[in-house]
């Protein structure tokens, strides 16, 4: 009886010491609380608060309207409704699709190829200075790059004064529909061919060298080296940039498209970030509508990335959460 | 098997595989030489055309090396008030995203790197949301708007400040690179948290300072749509909303009668040329000299997290 009044007080002046010294680590820390807040403010202000304006999707709402009001018109679903039944709809989702996987196709693979590429090469230096040189293009602007591409495939840009001085047909590369997916394509992956590799170079930069020389004793060509001892060395990255990237695969950007669309190829260079940029920012705002779009991509793109990961952490130990 | 003939075993397979290492060397070689040129090829193009006879360009006769050297374009440009007005507040712009940027990512991404901070689980969780859901274009503009930020410069700058994708990154840095005992050390010396950032911290992070301030520096110098949308005046237009109109812009808007069209037509295609060295030459200079912090822990660092 008395043994066990005393474990109760002992018990309960630990939980009082145990509160003290919680609340004394939350004060002697407090300074980190103070190092981290212009970053929880910005995040709030910037990513949060749209998150909450998300609401609208399911408003009738007109710019300059209270988000939740006495008078705000809630439709429920009927903005998802008439975008399901907008006449753009299917060639919408097919554009931003093809657009998406077609790059996938191209872009996926090879700065993994690069990157054991370069990784394998004997003279070190010179491949730095390739490095250097794959990785300058991606801080060329849109904007620029865009311009570039009109210069080189423009009605009086490179290819076609060639193909001219040669006496053959000039080709609208800007107007015609059936050029603009591999000008986009191509042109994104000359620009971050380079840049995605980085992280890969990197990656191969910790690969121990007893590795190799074991293979190597075991009579292994650097080819060989190459498949069976760099790649595996990578392949966690991999799978981590496989799930992001089938995450990002209805998540195409609009400024770069928004910037090659013309009359002529508008079929297939609208997509879906573009149409909501149109409808919800030009001509006569439709904002409620525009947002349900956005948010039914991003719905899209969410889920794609949860089926990614758990289909890479049933199958491997690769997983991001 | 003796030894003799084990011997001679690896030196016949050893040279074979040499042979055919060799061969693999070659192709790696041409491989990446193949992409080295198709990267400089257009580079150097707008180079030589910028340098170019208009007209020797529109005749398809530059290829390899500039014909008939003029400057006229840059002469061009020279005179071009809206460009230099559009580089200046592009710079401005640049500055002050960069010095808030990093005021505001490295000392969260100290904070975030400490196993003591209170609440480390939830604020990890609150920063890592934003990288796979956001609210979209549409709210996005509409909480600018609601801030009163339209067509002021900070409707460029504020929402630049922070990226979470860089804010994980320094964290990354912090753990892999300062050691606890370090940190500890000064602990026990009688150091707060704020001293110990400024005076420990902060002078082992220059690589992560140099990276991330390369990273913001070349977003908001090459950004254009948040321009677009945000500004009305064109006093405050940064340089890519200036190029977009020069570079981008129809081809109809040139105005004239016949030979001065073509006149005309002719200098503003110089004149793309010659914006694009222009404008990307700043950008295309810095990297190099940051490229070297890559290797420092930052890139290994940000994979390990």
């Amino acid at each position: 009886m008395k043994d066990g009044a005393r474990q109760l007080s002992v018990s309960s002046a630990e939980k009082q010491a145990k509160r003290y010294r919680k609340r004394k680590q939350f004060k002697d820390n407090f300074p980190y609380l103070v190092l981290l807040f212009p970053a929880v403010l910005l995040v709030f202000l910037f990513n949060y608060l749209p998150i909450y304006g998300v609401l609208i999707a399911f408003q009738d709402f007109m710019p300059g309207d209270n988000i939740l009001s006495a008078d705000t018109i809630w439709v429920g679903f009927n903005n998802f409704k008439r975008f399901f039944n907008d006449v753009q709809f299917w060639s919408l989702m097919k554009n931003t699709f093809l657009l998406c996987i077609y790059g996938f196709i191209i872009g996926f693979p090879l700065p993994i190829i690069v990157a054991l590429s370069l990784n394998a090469m004997k003279n070190r230096k010179s491949a730095k200075y390739l490095q250097t040189i794959f990785t300058a293009p991606h801080f060329i602007s849109l904007v620029v790059l865009v311009g570039m591409l009109q210069l080189f495939f423009g009605w009086h840009g490179l290819i076609n004064n060639l193909v001219a001085s040669w006496g053959g047909e000039k080709y609208s590369y800007f107007l015609e529909p059936g050029a603009f997916r591999a000008m986009y394509i191509l042109s994104s992956n000359w620009q971050d061919f380079g840049w995605s590799a980085v992280i890969y170079i990197a990656a191969l930069a910790s690969v121990e060298p007893e590795q190799h020389e074991a293979a190597m004793i075991d009579g292994a060509t650097r080819f060989q080296r190459v498949i069976h001892v760099d790649f595996p060395a990578i392949m966690p990255m991999v799978s981590v940039m496989l799930i992001m990237s089938i995450g990002g695969l209805m998540g195409v950007g609009y400024e770069k498209a928004l910037l090659m669309q013309t009359d002529g190829n508008l079929p297939v260079s609208e997509i879906i970030a573009t149409y909501v940029y149109k409808r919800g920012l030009t001509g006569l705002p439709d904002q409620g509508y525009a947002t349900a779009i956005g948010l039914f991509n991003s719905v899209i793109n969410v889920v794609l990335l949860i089926i990614a990961n758990t289909t890479s952490r049933r199958f491997s130990e690769n997983s991001l959460w | 098997m003796s030894k003799k003939k084990m011997n001679t075993v690896q030196k016949t397979d050893f040279l074979k595989d040499s042979r055919r290492d060799k061969v693999f060397y070659a192709f790696n070689t041409l491989f990446l030489t193949f992409l080295a040129i198709i990267i400089i090829y257009p580079l150097y193009f707008i180079i030589i055309a910028s340098f170019s006879d208009p007209e020797a360009v529109l005749a398809g006769q530059v290829t390899l090396y500039p014909v008939k050297i003029t400057l006229d374009g840059y002469r061009e440009v020279m005179k071009r008030k809206d460009i230099w007005g559009g580089y200046l507040n592009t710079i401005i712009y640049t500055l002050l995203t960069v010095v808030l940027a990093l005021g505001v990512t490295i000392p969260a991404g100290w904070a975030l790197s400490r196993k003591t901070l209170p609440g480390k689980q939830f604020w990890m969780f609150y920063f890592i949301v934003p990288m796979f859901f956001g609210g979209g274009l549409i709210p996005f503009y509409n909480v600018m708007s609601k801030l009163n930020l339209i067509n002021t410069i900070w409707a460029l700058i504020l929402p630049a400040v922070l990226s979470v994708w860089n804010l994980f990154m320094s964290k990354a840095f912090f753990e892999s690179s300062i050691p606890d005992g370090l940190v500890e050390a000064a602990k026990i010396d009688g150091a707060g948290i704020y001293r110990t950032f400024l005076t420990i911290v902060l002078p082992l992070a220059k690589a992560i300072i140099a990276v991330m301030g390369l990273y913001y520096a070349v977003g908001q110098w090459n950004s254009y749509f948040n321009a677009m949308i945000f500004l009305q005046n064109k006093e405050l237009y940064p340089l890519q909303l200036i190029l977009k109109e020069i570079l981008i812009a129809s081809e109809s808007t040139v105005g004239g009668s016949g030979e001065t069209i073509l006149q005309q037509y002719r200098l503003a295609n110089q004149l793309k040329y010659v914006t694009v060295i222009v404008s990307s030459l700043p950008v295309l200079c810095l990297y190099p000299f940051v490229q070297k912090y890559f290797n420092q822990g930052v890139m290994v660092g940000s994979i390990k997290a």
